[in-house]
């Protein structure tokens, strides 16, 4: 019940009075034109659609206030005229019990905030449907310029902001390797770069780096997180599953610049496409993402609803930008998604072949078609043999039954069990279960029971009788399981034969099974898609989701993509797009991004390349104090940004650095050091963690072993996310952790005391001009004076300490598997390895700029 | 830096060199320690608490596995006259059962005696005779309450509110509101410990996880075997000293690139290392427990570093008494859904004594006032017989107890039927312990959010919660 404004009294009236009349030198912002997407709905969603929005069951006084003809008709809004609007009057209220926000939601509204809405009534309340579910609109850019510098300088032009110089090269290069291949550059690289005269060295440079196969690497890292790839199920006793593969299709997929409407579809969709492959079936592992368990007493239907609501929040996650998880129970508070859009959406994964409880099947073998062929030809030699000896059973059980009636009937003890036998213990010991065994009816015992004295009577009794088809059997079976365990396996997207029955769960509960029956059906607040007269499917669904209609796809991937390059996404909040999310600070970029996108065919280096090969991309990081005064978060892009790298990244560079990186791209997941008893925890079995040894203890961050309840503890330091939920954003934190990881981990020692050697050997014959080499590794860069300075004592300090002291020497130059450096006196190794290590722990190594 | 510039610094360096120390060498030699005064506590979002703060401090006792309440604290003589008979199927219609789904349903007999204990003749199992003896300091419920039946999904509830991955534990949203007294010491602190029985259900690292808080609220396991804290020793070779050299170094060069980058991530790295070195040294400190008194070992009843239960609450102690936030103490193997008799026989030795020694030395310390303990599985367990010796999962009945921190002493909460099948009588969930106990810590729990996916996240989720004023001292 809205209170008629008539009662109303105070001092609110006056502001609103005050504000319609306010002068035209009121203070600009004050003055700006309200967009209600930019301006208005998030006040409004964040205040008041917890009550007043989107869903009905939970909504106050029968006032919605996302709707503006509900919002008038109920009086709440009267257009032009703030003052008899009982939401202005509500807002301003001072009585506690009449005030709204209301105290208990903890919720307030600021005085500029108040008068910005009662402005926007005064000013006639227009509504705007929200930005992210209308079509990205293009905008037109004049000819000979880059739309991004154009767009981001139009707006920089108005608030009176001045981009910042292009960053010298040694910056551009260092930067550009780090974000579009994960690796440092070498100083040859950077020389070669700094050197070249031409026109487009830039240009070419970015060509050069978006065709190192470590783009895709670096790519994928990204993509992994949203989708939450890891080694494990997740649950319980978090074990292993099969599905590496799926990684090294990411990896192959950006490699190959595959468009990204098709990456979608293969990974939602693999199986169901007309022209499916191994490739495409391997994308659809994506289905198999999500968590499950092996916990005993775990109910189906509990573990239903919860990969179902877990594949709605991933498509919500990676495509659509969408909470779309809060409609699991209730109709969303915010954005216009139903119960019935969550579940309709959960129906087209119905079909996926999936056991709600226990470990998780081989998966598909993921081979090349010669040993696909062989593993037939095994499969076809089992059968046969399999035929042959069945031929001969009966003559075999004829027999056996025979035996077993001659040693009950004569008490004959078996020759195992005699006094003169020569029997070892463990043939004595099968020999007794045996014997046993025959004293039971043969309908009370069990397979095992029945299976052992089969095996018994066939290989100790009669062992010669229809030897040859045993024999043939048994190598068959072995031949064929050996090969078949030495391959590959992938859990890949299988179509069951009848979808599951979906079901609206009331307040999501599994064991409420009154709700409606649900198939699938796209949300009805965004654009259908043209099926007619047949159910649409998983296929539909994929192909609808990067359908050049569909607001949100486009937009939410060039979102993401935004961050990787600037640190920020242009919406900052890249998981949700709706109403609770924040309008872009470049509504129009983002557009424009999202059209260039799906105009270049969904071309994700095409996109790359505009965003780095931009102005905007190219400024330098340093700014002065001003101007990060009046962007303090960089939002308007006058500067570049600077960063710590990703998790994988700090190992890569280390690794690189130090030489002992093995390039290999792809293959089963690896195992680098880590802390003895980590996985105390883990049981079910229990597990240890041995080390992988030669190349693979040293392959990129991107390859280790996922293992989601403990994740590798560097890898967790440094914001790796453990891939249980899909997380399109890693917070990046700064925590003593990093410190003791870079320090004390035994991979950042041994790179340390490796790269130590590298610069004994290569870096020059004076500790100055070896500082100055080993700068250049890590920093690509020569170091400064005060840094020559403040290396040189550490250096001078530490190697007396360890002439007088060879043994510590000993220990510290052999940590990690890699070999002893040959011909280098340990205590110079280890006064080195301290400075290597200095350099490796700095902010400026782990930071792209 | 052009070449030619680097041969003069070279040649500069060279002649500082020779002729002194140089600059660097000097500020190598002050750098060298860096000082612990230099680390400063985590400070939290909440400056000071919006409520009186009766709790400073939390020890949070888990129970993993789900201990029985019948053989511990909830004493049910009726469900002993019906051992062996059919369980009443109205009571168990159509709900949540674990193992024990579709399967015929017998009442189980309390495997334990119970006996009248503390100020006011408390029944509780025999086998808890110490924390018998400390019951006027203790809050027992017995109405408590979960939404999830199966181990991980149920620990993830207890400890961040939600049975979804990636939400913060309660260690993390506390330290994240208060921050933490310690500057050497994270804010959040975990460890396990291992019983005998073998029922050794996996935890995972998820459960103190910071999820959508920063992660230096993450908690930071301290173990029992190797390094206590992750990477914390120095490579081999490496002794603190040259440790420090190197930490200084990093720090001095750090500062140099933040003059001329203004990064204010900088600042922040250079607070890390120092606060890693500290560590370093404080926390081998905290786990050497040569200072404790052979009196104080006694009363705990463990020896130093054997990795007890015992031997992780008198270093829960020493934690709370540097100033740690949030300590939780995990104790495994009470999945007893086979021999439940021995099992919570051996469990009654692992922490009866201990849990009584904590309580005692932390009042004996002045401390039980504003250190709040809480005592709690994961779920309760079945009043029916699974197997004949054991009981299943069990989620509409657990017992839970909290003592100091301005809770009421001496008082038992609520009731389960008399099966000990469901709570019925002051019907508590975890939501309302988890308001409590933020209300104990000065913190309202309905207004303490973070936004998180749209949501105004709360540790107490969106159904709403209660603080039990009832259990308030």
């Amino acid at each position: 019940m809205v209170p008629s404004f008539v009662r109303a009294q105070g001092a609110w009236r006056e502001c609103v009075l005050a504000l319609c009349l306010a002068a035209p030198a009121a203070a600009a912002e004050n003055t700006a034109a309200i967009q209600f997407n930019r301006d208005i709905r998030p006040l409004l969603s964040d205040n008041c659609f917890h009550c007043h929005g989107p869903d009905s069951s939970h909504r106050q006084a029968d006032l919605r206030l996302d709707v503006r003809d509900e919002a008038v008709a109920s009086g709440a809004i009267v257009p032009g005229k703030a003052a008899e609007s009982s939401l202005v009057e509500r807002i301003y209220s001072t009585d506690p019990d009449l005030v709204m926000p209301p105290p208990e939601s903890h919720k307030k509204l600021d005085a500029k905030q108040q008068a910005l809405l009662a402005r926007w009534i005064a000013e006639g309340a227009v509504y705007q449907k929200h930005w992210a579910y209308e079509p990205p609109v293009k905008a037109t850019v004049p000819a000979g310029t880059k739309a991004i510098d154009h767009l981001v300088g139009a707006r920089l032009a108005t608030l009176g902001l001045k981009p910042s110089a292009e960053a010298d090269r040694r910056t551009l290069i260092r930067r550009l390797a780090f974000d579009l291949t994960g690796l440092p550059p070498t100083p040859e690289d950077v020389e070669a770069f700094v050197n070249d005269p031409s026109p487009d060295a830039y240009e070419k440079l970015v060509d050069q780096l978006l065709a190192s196969p470590h783009y895709g690497e670096r790519m994928a890292i990204g993509w992994l997180d949203v989708v939450r790839f890891a080694d494990t199920i997740g649950y319980h006793s978090d074990n292993p599953r099969n599905i590496w593969p799926y990684r090294d299709y990411v990896i192959r997929a950006f490699n190959d610049n595959k468009p990204f409407d098709r990456f979608t579809i293969e990974q939602l969709a693999g199986d169901l496409v007309p022209d499916a492959n191994q490739e495409t079936r391997i994308a659809s592992a994506f289905n198999r993402l999500l968590l499950t368990t092996e916990e005993g007493g775990a109910q189906p239907k509990d573990y239903e609803a919860r990969m179902l609501t877990d594949r709605v929040r991933a498509v919500g996650a990676v495509w659509l930008g969408q909470t779309i998880g809060c409609a699991g129970c209730h109709d969303h508070k915010f954005d216009p998604i139903t119960m019935r859009d969550f579940y309709a959406l959960g129906a087209f994964f119905a079909d996926v072949e999936e056991r709600a409880i226990g470990k998780r099947e081989d998966g598909m073998v993921v081979a090349p078609p010669e040993e696909l062929k062989r593993l037939a030809d095994l499969d076809a030699v089992l059968a046969a043999a399999k035929q042959k000896l069945g031929a001969v059973v009966p003559q075999l059980d004829a027999a056996q039954k025979q035996w077993e009636h001659d040693i009950t009937a004569y008490d004959v003890t078996l020759p195992e069990l005699r006094p003169d036998t020569k029997a070892t213990d463990a043939e004595k010991k099968t020999a007794t279960q045996v014997a046993a065994t025959l004293k039971k009816e043969f309908a009370t015992r069990n397979g095992n029971e029945r299976e052992a004295i089969q095996k018994y009577f066939r290989t100790v009794v009669s062992p010669q009788l229809f030897r040859g088809e045993q024999d043939a059997f048994a190598k068959a079976e072995k031949d064929r399981n050996d090969f078949y365990g030495s391959l590959t396996k992938c859990l890949v997207t299988v179509k069951k034969p009848a979808p599951s029955v979906v079901r609206i769960l009331p307040r999501g509960n599994w064991m409420d099974e009154s709700g409606e029956v649900i198939k699938p059906a796209f949300p009805g607040y965004l654009p259908a898609a043209a099926i007619a007269g047949r159910e649409p499917n998983r296929l539909d669904l994929a192909q609808w989701i990067v359908s050049r209609d569909h607001p949100l796809t486009a937009r939410v991937v060039m979102n993401r993509l935004w961050k990787q390059f600037f640190g920020t996404g242009l919406s900052r909040v890249l998981d949700d797009l709706g109403a609770q999310g924040e309008p872009p600070v470049h509504p129009d970029l983002l557009d424009w991004l999202a059209c260039e996108f799906m105009d270049s065919k969904w071309d994700m280096k095409h996109m790359v390349r505009t965003i780095v090969t931009s102005a905007t991309y190219k400024q330098s990081s340093v700014a002065p104090a001003a101007a990060i005064a009046a962007d303090p978060a960089n939002r308007e892009l006058a500067r570049q940004s600077a960063w710590r790298v990703d998790a994988e990244l700090v190992r890569d560079a280390a690794l690189a650095t130090s030489g002992l990186l093995v390039r290999t791209i792809g293959g089963p997941s690896v195992k680098p050091y880590q802390p003895d008893g980590y996985w105390e925890n883990l049981n079910f079995p229990a597990r240890t963690y041995p080390a992988d040894t030669a190349e693979k203890q040293y392959r990129r961050g991107l390859y280790t072993w996922w293992q989601r309840s403990f994740l590798h503890p560097s890898m967790l330091a440094f914001d790796a996310p453990s891939r249980e939920e899909c997380c399109a954003e890693r917070t990046r934190s700064n925590i003593p952790q990093q410190a003791l990881a870079l320090l004390n981990d035994p991979s950042y020692v041994e790179t340390s005391r490796v790269f130590a050697a590298r610069i004994i050997k290569e870096g020059g014959s004076t500790a100055e001009e070896r500082i100055a080499w080993a700068w250049r590794q890590v920093l690509q860069r020569l170091p400064r004076v005060e840094e020559l300075e403040t290396v040189m004592p550490l250096y001078r300090q530490h190697l007396p300490a360890y002439q007088a002291d060879r043994a510590a020497a000993e220990s510290l130059v052999k940590v990690g598997f890699a070999p002893a450096a040959a011909g280098v006196d340990a205590a110079e190794l280890a006064a080195w390895t301290h400075v290597a290590r200095v350099l490796l722990n700095l902010h400026e190594t782990i930071t792209r700029n | 830096m052009t070449a030619e510039q680097l041969r003069h610094a070279i040649a500069r360096r060279a002649f500082l060199g020779k002729t002194a120390q140089g600059v660097g060498a000097v500020a190598l030699a002050s750098l060298a320690c860096p000082q612990p005064a230099s680390a400063a506590p985590l400070r939290g979002v909440l400056a000071p608490p919006p409520l009186p703060q009766r709790a400073k401090r939390v020890i949070w006792l888990t129970m993993a596995g789900g201990p029985s309440h019948l053989e511990t604290f909830d004493h049910k003589p009726k469900l002993a006259e019906l051992d062996g008979q059919p369980m009443p199927e109205s009571m168990t219609k159509g709900q949540q059962l674990a193992q024990l789904q579709g399967q015929k349903l017998v009442c189980f007999g309390p495997q334990h005696a119970f006996k009248p204990m503390g100020p006011n003749g408390t029944h509780l199992c025999e086998l808890f005779p110490q924390i018998g003896s400390v019951l006027g300091d203790i809050c027992l419920i017995r109405s408590m309450t979960t939404d999830a039946i199966n181990h991980d999904p149920a620990h993830m509830f207890m400890n961040t509110g939600s049975q979804i991955a990636g939400r913060p534990s309660m260690g993390s949203w506390v330290t994240y509101g208060l921050g933490s007294e310690s500057a050497d010491l994270p804010g959040f602190v975990v460890l396990t410990s291992l019983g005998k029985g073998g029922q050794n259900q996996p935890i995972a690292a998820r459960q103190w996880s910071s999820g959508f808080l920063p992660s230096r609220y993450q908690g930071v396991q301290l173990r029992g075997k190797g390094d206590p804290v992750l990477y914390l020793g120095n490579p081999a070779g490496m002794t603190r000293d040259r440790q420090g050299l190197d930490i200084a170094a990093i720090n001095a060069l750090n500062a140099q690139h933040d003059a001329l980058t203004g990064d204010p991530e900088i600042a922040t790295r250079i607070a890390q290392y120092e606060m890693a070195f500290a560590m370093q040294a404080s926390v081998p400190g905290l786990m050497d427990m040569a200072a404790e008194s052979p009196q104080t070992l006694d009363l705990y009843g463990c020896r130093p570093g054997d990795g007890s239960f015992a031997s992780n609450c008198l270093l829960a102690r020493r934690l709370a008494e540097r100033g740690v936030r949030f300590i939780q103490l995990y104790h495994k193997d009470w999945d007893h859904h086979g021999g439940v008799k021995e099992g919570i026989t051996y469990k009654a030795q692992e922490i009866d004594r201990a849990c009584m020694a904590l309580i005692t030395d932390l009042k004996n310390r002045g401390m039980l006032d504003n250190t709040l303990i809480v005592w709690a599985g994961e779920f309760g367990r079945t009043p029916m017989s699974q197997g004949g010796s054991g009981r299943d999962h069990h989620n509409k009945a657990m017992s839970v107890w909290l003592a100091g921190g301005g809770i009421k002493g001496g008082l038992v909460y609520g009731s389960t039927d008399d099966l000990g099948y469901a709570a019925v009588e002051k019907v508590c969930t975890v939501h309302d312990l988890h308001a409590t106990m933020l209300n104990q810590l000065g913190i309202r729990h309905d207004a303490f959010t973070v936004k998180f996916q749209g949501l105004d996240a709360k540790l107490t989720g969106v159904e709403g919660a209660n603080v039990l004023t009832d259990i308030l001292a």
